[in-house]
């Protein structure tokens, strides 16, 4: 069984994506998607990948988990790559078991990570509606649910795709501001895809920026915020505007 | 277990009320409708007086006298034994063959063709050629049934695991579910909807065909009861065997196959 967090620190992810290509589809050409996309990812930091919608923030992600094998390059996720866990841009909750369900099911049987469960529950707000199916909550609680399956498994790696699109203004907040504290405590290496500047800022210590058309690293900048300045709209737009000044 | 909130636990409850006044409110309708056809039936039968079709009373008089000397329950729990095997049989061959083709392309491009020629196959054609190369036995009379039935199977199984989620998959993947986690709660429940279609419509379908089957070369069940009714013009005797079938038939339909049904789909909104 891989350690769990806390009790070591994690290994380097290198990720080194030469070519990633769709193939063509009807009359539609083949598509470089990726191309030259190399970068080191340090323990238990929260790297943002960023960029247009189309510029293969995704497909990377995807690749990265393992999901897409049809690429040219390499992904060494060392240590940890046993220990990663994906949270999509939809719930993706099995609609006929319910919140409690989900979550348990994810755990292997007779792991002591089952005693972990009331307490998740709790973090997310989700207590009371731990009985319920999946689709009789609103989106912003189905996100929630995604979140306690992801962190319950206590992760070494984090993968996440725009986990909070499509949600209203302080829905989104709110989860945002869950992610940062269920990450203050379980602090994992994390790779968040996002299309949202101000969250990319909010949430990362590391942002990369995807190039569209040139499908490569365009920009790779640390983001220097304390952590309640994170919660200052001001600090992160000041922010915001230094780190996407260039464009 | 922690406490529920009123949301979540006051709906499922909600939809049982209505769920049984649904079903009082359709039963009335049913008992209704065919007491209006039973007196439709009993006034014309009076009014032509003719041999060949007796009245609903007569009927039940007949199915009483039948019920008594042991003779209808001999030739309908025949038949129900017959319908049983050619279902459980056709269920299962059917899924496995609809799965595969839902699953591998090469085969289900291969296999297409087949399941169109089986799909088409009359049931005669399949009944007589079974008796005529497998003998005037139990296994050849269900071994035709199950033929009829098995392509109409695979090819409402076929649909359900070409619909099978690839978001969810990827998710099993993810999280590590393993195959019999993944068959469990994420293969299973999505295929059980037409499964529980492909059952309804199977069993409809298998037992009228075992009634020919039984007609043609069997020497009990039902099907052979109206048989020789028919030789004896004895309308009175076909119509109390068909009743006592559709009877049990549809017991079997609202006792068993409806509430499956609605246990599989209460998850939905």
């Amino acid at each position: 069984m891989a350690p769990l967090n806390g009790t070591n620190v994690g290994s380097t992810i290198r990720v080194a994506v030469k070519r990633k290509i769709f193939p063509p589809v009807g009359d539609r050409e083949a598509q470089l998607v990726l191309q030259d996309v190399a970068f080191e990812v340090a323990p238990r930091s929260f790297l943002v990948v960023t960029g247009p919608s189309g510029c293969g923030k995704s497909t990377l992600l995807n690749i990265i988990a393992g999901l897409d094998k049809d690429y040219e390059g390499t992904i060494d996720l060392g240590s940890a790559k046993d220990s990663v866990t994906f949270i999509f841009q939809t719930p993706r909750l099995l609609p006929w078991r319910t919140v409690y369900e989900n979550i348990a099911l994810v755990i292997p049987d007779g792991d002591p990570r089952h005693a972990g469960i009331p307490a998740m529950l709790d973090r997310v707000g989700l207590t009371e509606a731990m009985n319920a199916y999946p689709e009789r909550l609103s989106l912003g609680m189905q996100r929630r649910a995604a979140l306690a399956r992801g962190f319950i498994l206590e992760p070494e790696i984090l993968l996440m795709d725009e986990p909070f699109v499509s949600l209203d203004d302080p829905t989104a907040t709110s989860l945002r501001e869950l992610l940062m504290e269920l990450w203050n405590r379980q602090p994992t290496t994390v790779i968040f895809v996002t299309h949202d500047r101000t969250e990319a800022i909010q949430l990362g210590t590391r942002i990369l920026r995807l190039a569209p058309g040139k499908a490569s690293v365009a920009q790779d900048a640390a983001v220097n915020l304390t952590e309640a300045q994170r919660r200052d709209r001001a600090a992160v737009l000041a922010e915001q505007n230094r780190i996407f000044a260039a464009t | 277990m922690a406490p529920v909130s009123t949301r979540s636990s006051s709906i499922p409850k909600l939809a049982g009320a209505f769920g049984f006044n649904a079903a009082i409110e359709r039963l009335a309708w049913m008992v209704g409708s065919l007491l209006v056809f039973g007196i439709f039936w009993q006034v014309l039968a009076d009014l032509l007086q003719n041999r060949y079709l007796p009245t609903p009373i007569a009927v039940f008089e007949i199915m009483g006298r039948e019920a008594a000397n042991g003779e209808l329950w001999k030739h309908t729990s025949a038949t129900l034994w017959r319908v049983a095997v050619a279902f459980v049989v056709s269920m299962f061959i059917g899924t496995a063959i609809g799965m595969t083709l839902g699953r591998y392309k090469t085969a289900d491009r291969f296999f297409d063709a087949w399941l169109i020629l089986f799909l088409n196959l009359p049931a005669l054609v399949t009944i007589t050629l079974c008796y005529i190369w497998f003998g005037l036995t139990d296994a050849a009379a269900i071994t035709a049934v199950a033929l009829n039935k098995i392509p109409n199977v695979a090819v409402n199984m076929r649909e359900g695991t070409r619909s099978l989620s690839k978001d969810l998959s990827e998710m099993a993947t993810m999280y590590k579910f393993g195959r019999w986690k993944t068959l469990r709660h994420v293969t299973i429940p999505q295929l059980a909807p037409f499964f529980a279609a492909a059952a309804r419509s199977g069993l409809s379908l298998v037992w009228k065909i075992v009634l020919v089957v039984e007609a043609f070369g069997r020497s009990n069940g039902v099907g052979y009861r109206l048989s020789i009714a028919f030789q004896e013009f004895d309308v009175g005797t076909i119509l109390a065997y068909a009743l006592a079938f559709i009877f049990i038939v549809q017991l079997i339909e609202f006792a068993v196959l409806q509430p499956l049904q609605a246990r599989v789909n209460a998850w939905r909104r």
